[in-house]
């Protein structure tokens, strides 16, 4: 809370000496969830780096992972008479409060990441991932990579009744609609880490003849597919060959594995949302252009096409 | 009644509940009792069982100890994850593995004492003591790894998780080696009946000349030394510390199995053998559910189910309706042969 502080008020200073040596440059308020994941601290990053690109000053809370922080740090951001709000919303309902002070103050608020349940007008745009888009690029992927061979999948799926779970698993199905001879013969919770990844590709492959019958793994996240890789290995077959891996995020480390032919797709879920968040508020800044109420990120596919070995140099330098 | 039928009376109830458990798995998945050998190790269904429950069978030996002392210790999933944050930023570091498994070791016991000053010196109530380092742990071990999943690529050390010594994987050695070393220590000496008398009642154990804070000490040491062994294992196996989740809600797991394992939460008396076949209890139930085919929405209740059924079968109330029909049996029997008598 004090380091809150006192970074706040370094901010405000470093504020007031940006604005006093130009007058254009905006102030935003960025107001993070916290650091839990890798993803998240990378989105931090990328944040600052794009702001700093495009000389904005930038206000960074880091709410813990709560709402209350998240709220007094909005309350503080318009005190200080930000130019705009970027928020990354831990929960999606209780913001209407907050985010019709905002308003009143006529201070432009972006959603990153999640969606919230608020009335449309309190917000400028929400900027976030298609994550039923994400699974079917990855059905795309696989059905076009195994043609028309039969292919017996195993689905790694996220905690049970998270909504990237539920998404990814039906944007999968439905990317291989159209592929009857993909079927998906297994789909078990891996929660989304290495550890239940492994366990429940291990137990998997001992269901499924000893995993020479699995074609391919399709995981929700690239966590769960580091550690099914492991699975494989130490059943004696080929990663990446034998059983075909897709997965979805690219986080660095299984672009390590695809450089190494054990992984074969990944597709990104970016962590530069303040990009094209930036993007839709300078313009609207500039010429008063409302945004579409929602910005989709891109999903990109990645191959071992794709030269995984530069990708991960540049990524892991983010905090993955 | 010698020693060999007491103890299987003890046990009875436990390994009852884990053969049928792994029986139903084998009638919903075929070739689950199946155990080959491939690439030179054992590998099966069963393995998988054992390995995976390295981790949890560890905790419940230090985890019995503490509960028979009348205590608890919340704080070993942290542990977990501070000792395998710990190992991996050392092996990435570079150190030799002695030292690795030194220091991380040293961590774990450090863990446990932390808890054993907040028990026994300060006498605070173990369910709070020990809160506070399952909630102060994680943020430590992500200090440690700096919230990222520090990973490694170090064969030596990752053998503790996945290798495997004359076909039988390592985890296997690590957990009964542990629990036969402690077993040892605590039943071939008076430390057991020391812990036990503590458990029951700490200040008569005291008065009587017992050393309860030396024990509830030594107790806790054990736990965070046994939680720094399955942090290692974790982490071994995934070639990275995961602070977030290295551990998550393993404690309880390892509370469930020492009740499972028949051994009161009231303190007191306690069986490590009991208490270790409730951990395999809990990972054939996990295992089974894999193997099964089932939608995974349905993980938790049919887990649930079975400890419910496993715990109604050992609550007082029905060994005590048990004892009821049997006796009342008995009694009808011995009355009719009064009856036959008079006529």
């Amino acid at each position: 809370m004090k380091k809150a502080l006192v970074a706040a008020t370094a901010a405000a200073i470093f504020a007031t000496l940006a604005s006093g040596v130009s007058a254009k440059s905006l102030t935003v308020g960025f107001s993070q969830i916290g650091s839990e994941s890798g993803w998240r601290a990378a989105e931090t990053t990328l944040t600052k780096q794009q702001a700093e690109k495009r000389g904005i000053t930038l206000k960074f809370a880091d709410a813990q992972q709560k709402q209350e922080n998240q709220i007094k740090a909005i309350r503080g951001f318009i005190a200080q008479g930000v130019d705009a709000i970027l928020i990354a919303p831990v929960v999606s309902t209780g913001w209407d409060a907050v985010l019709k002070e905002a308003k009143e103050e006529k201070i432009p608020v972006i959603l990153l990441d999640r969606e919230i349940d608020s009335p449309k007008d309190l917000f400028l745009t929400a900027v976030t991932s298609d994550q039923v888009y994400e699974g079917k690029v990855a059905g795309e992927w696989l059905a076009k990579d195994v043609g028309s061979k039969d292919c017996k999948v195993v689905e790694l799926q996220g905690t049970t009744g998270s909504s990237p779970a539920i998404n990814r698993k039906k944007g999968f199905e439905e990317g291989i609609k159209a592929a009857s001879n993909i079927k998906i013969v297994r789909s078990q919770t891996g929660d989304f880490t290495r550890t239940k990844g492994k366990e429940v590709m291990e137990s998997f492959i001992k269901a499924e003849g000893g995993g020479k019958d699995i074609c391919a793994v399709y995981a929700h996240n690239d966590d769960m597919a580091v550690g099914a890789i492991q699975a494989i290995k130490e059943a004696g077959l080929k990663p990446g060959t034998d059983i075909k891996i897709v997965s979805i995020d690219a986080v660095p480390d299984i672009f390590q594995a695809m450089a190494k032919g054990e992984a074969n797709a990944t597709v990104e879920l970016t962590p530069n949302m303040a990009g094209p968040a930036f993007d839709a508020l300078e313009a609207y800044l500039k010429d008063k252009k409302e945004p579409k109420k929602w910005i989709q990120t891109e999903s990109k596919l990645y191959t071992q096409k794709d030269d995984p070995m530069k990708i991960y140099e540049a990524k892991k330098g983010l905090g993955y | 009644m010698n020693w060999f039928t007491r103890r299987l009376r003890r046990l009875a109830p436990q390994l009852a509940a884990l053969a049928i458990i792994l029986g139903v798995i084998s009638l919903v998945a075929p070739g689950f009792l199946t155990v080959s050998v491939q690439n030179g190790r054992l590998y099966g269904s069963l393995i998988d069982i054992l390995v995976r429950a390295a981790p949890v069978a560890l905790l419940t030996v230090g985890m019995t100890l503490v509960i028979a002392t009348r205590g608890i210790d919340l704080s070993i999933g942290a542990v977990i994850a501070i000792c395998g944050a710990v190992a991996a930023t050392l092996i990435s570091e570079g150190y030799p593995l002695p030292v690795v498994i030194a220091v991380s070791l040293g961590v774990g016991i450090a863990c446990g004492l932390w808890n054993g000053v907040l028990v026994a010196v300060l006498d605070i109530q173990p369910i709070i003591a020990t809160l506070i380092l399952m909630v102060a742990g994680r943020g430590i071990a992500q200090l440690i790894t700096e919230g990222v999943i520090l990973t490694f690529n170090d064969d030596t050390f990752s053998a503790l998780g996945s290798g495997a010594l004359a076909g039988i994987p390592i985890p296997i050695y690590l957990w009964i080696g542990t629990a036969l070393a402690i077993g040892l220590l605590i039943r071939r000496t008076a430390l057991g009946f020391l812990i036990e008398a503590t458990g029951i009642n700490r200040r008569a154990a005291s008065l009587a000349g017992v050393r309860a804070r030396f024990l509830l000490f030594s107790a806790y040491a054990i736990s965070g030394l046994c939680a720094a062994i399955a942090g290692m294992i974790v982490t071994a196996d995934i070639r990275g510390a995961d602070a977030n989740n290295a551990g998550l809600w393993l404690e309880l797991d390892a509370i469930l199995a020492v009740v499972v394992g028949g051994t009161s939460l009231n303190g007191g008396r306690f069986s490590i053998t009991a208490s270790l076949i409730g951990a395999l209890i809990i990972q054939s139930i996990n295992t089974g559910i894999l193997v099964s085919g089932f939608p995974p929405e349905f993980n938790l209740i049919i887990k649930a189910g079975i400890i419910i059924v496993v715990l109604t079968l050992q609550s007082p109330a029905i060994v005590t309706v048990f004892g009821f029909i049997k006796a009342t049996r008995r009694g009808d029997k011995l009355n009719h042969g009064a009856k036959e008598a008079t006529r």
